[in-house]
């Protein structure tokens, strides 16, 4: 259970996602969503327990090294190559309230740009003591940190000469399957972001400045890592007695 | 100007990409040590009360080819219809049941898998009851925002006809893509992306 037990748990529907906000799900020049971009309407209905609900992870699941990719999968003694960089924010809802007890996992490319994973065949090395995954569940305030190294740029068969600006991939539960959700994080100041297909699927330049992770200064540790900042915002939902209202009542 | 309002955007989402794994079942892709077992991989143990079944089938593109590389997670009511969940109000949930599961396709056949338990009846905001049901959220390359769905059972024909959410798609030829087919304890639900059989998927 999450850390919340003082609190009555929220219990209402959530607002509705703003689809315009997303990438829609055709954006031809990032050509994998031509043929798996459903092409109908998606069907709206209010949310029952079905969405308001959601699994619930406990501290239980995280282990010591979960919030360190530059030890979790090292050998004893040894440690992940390239800059190491902290990253943390905090997990917020649509009405600026902090998010307890949110379980983050996140993924990534090791700092030559080379993913862990056997259908990656960029010629870059593999880094023998980075795995690339870890996780982290947000506290009562949530907040949550990680430290790891910063990824590299990768080329991906999409254009001839098409490269994934440095991200960091982020898949975040919140209190309801409804607010389920994955995204990335980029860095600030990489030339790279505008000519990427995938960030250049958001309609508002906003939205794009909303997956970029300032440089942080205020949380780096001296001689050993700089800090980027990362909030995430999840939907919001309705949790008072006025906005509680049962539908047809 | 008035006054601002103090509300936030929903973090903007982008594709789980093809390494989606590494994040999400990294055992499953030869990443051990870092977790000691995948998230999801299990769904309930012996205790656990209701009828055990399967649930399986493909992902279908746009020229009808599985998915190899998407991930499935399900979220469901336990036997009485209850949810372990914070947010339940009704009453406690089978404790030796998750409620929530995670399956990636086969890298090579492109089967997604999960072994369950057949859901009891949730009710409607109205009161009504709903045909039991499985909900489901599907990631993959190519997939820009995650698409959600939801199983209904094939021998829960009476329930089906009365369900809220399924009485409320016009297309009434599109309902079938909702319906997972029995066969002995196994329910086969297939997910197409585009085409005619295109899935019914939901803005939740
Ligand atoms: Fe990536």
């Amino acid at each position: 259970m999450s850390g919340r037990s003082n609190e009555a748990p929220e219990t209402g529907p959530f607002y509705p996602r703003d689809r315009l906000w997303h990438p829609p799900a055709l954006t031809p020049a990032y050509k994998t969503t031509v043929l798996r971009s459903p092409q109908r309407a998606p069907i709206s209905f209010s949310n029952t327990m079905s969405e308001m609900t959601g699994p619930v992870f406990g501290p239980n699941i995280i282990g010591e090294l979960d919030n360190d990719l530059i030890h979790n999968f090292a050998k004893p003694g040894e440690s992940a190559q390239g800059p190491r960089i902290i990253v943390h924010g905090r997990v917020l809802d649509e009405r600026g309230r902090p998010v307890p007890g949110v379980l983050i996992e996140f993924w990534q490319a090791n700092a030559a740009g080379r993913y862990r994973h056997k259908k990656d065949g960029y010629l870059a090395p593999l880094d023998p003591n980075f795995g690339g995954c870890g996780r982290a569940l947000s506290g009562e305030d949530g907040s949550y940190a990680f430290r790891t190294i910063k990824p590299g740029a990768y080329p991906w068969p999409n254009g001839v000469n098409d490269w994934r600006p440095a991200h960091i991939h982020f898949a975040i539960f919140g209190s309801g399957f409804a607010q389920r959700l994955i995204t990335q994080m980029y860095f600030e100041g990489d030339p790279l972001i505008k000519l990427d297909p995938m960030t250049g699927g958001l309609s508002d330049r906003r939205a794009v400045e909303q997956l970029i992770a300032p440089l942080d200064m205020a949380r780096t540790i001296p001689m050993d890592a700089t800090a980027y900042k990362f909030d995430i915002v999840l939907r919001g939902r309705r949790s008072t007695m006025f906005e509680n209202r049962l539908e047809g009542n | 100007m008035p006054q601002a309002l103090d509300t936030l955007k929903e973090t903007p989402s982008q594709t789980a990409g093809p390494y989606v794994h590494i994040g999400l079942m990294p055992n499953f892709v030869g990443i051990h040590g870092a977790h000691a077992e995948d998230l999801g991989g299990r769904m309930l143990n012996d205790k656990a009360k209701g009828q055990r079944i399967a649930i399986e089938g493909h992902v279908f593109d746009g020229t009808g080819e599985p998915l190899r590389d998407c991930v499935i997670e399900i979220w469901q009511a336990d036997a009485a219809g209850l949810y372990p969940s914070p947010s339940e109000t009704r009453g406690t949930a089978d404790p030796n049941f998750a409620g929530w599961g995670r399956a990636a396709a086969d890298p090579q056949s492109g089967l997604y898998r999960f072994e369950t338990i057949k859901p009891g009846r949730v009710p409607f905001p109205d009161g009504r009851l709903q045909g039991p049901h499985v909900s489901l959220w599907i990631v993959a390359r190519g997939i820009n925002l995650g698409l959600n769905t939801r199983m209904y059972f094939s021998d829960e024909a009476e329930a089906n006809a009365a369900d809220p959410i399924l009485l409320r798609i016009e297309h009434r030829t599109r309902v079938p893509t909702l319906i997972g087919t029995r066969t002995g304890d196994s329910y086969r639900f297939d997910i197409h992306l585009q085409g005619p059989d295109e899935t019914v998927f939901f803005d939740i």
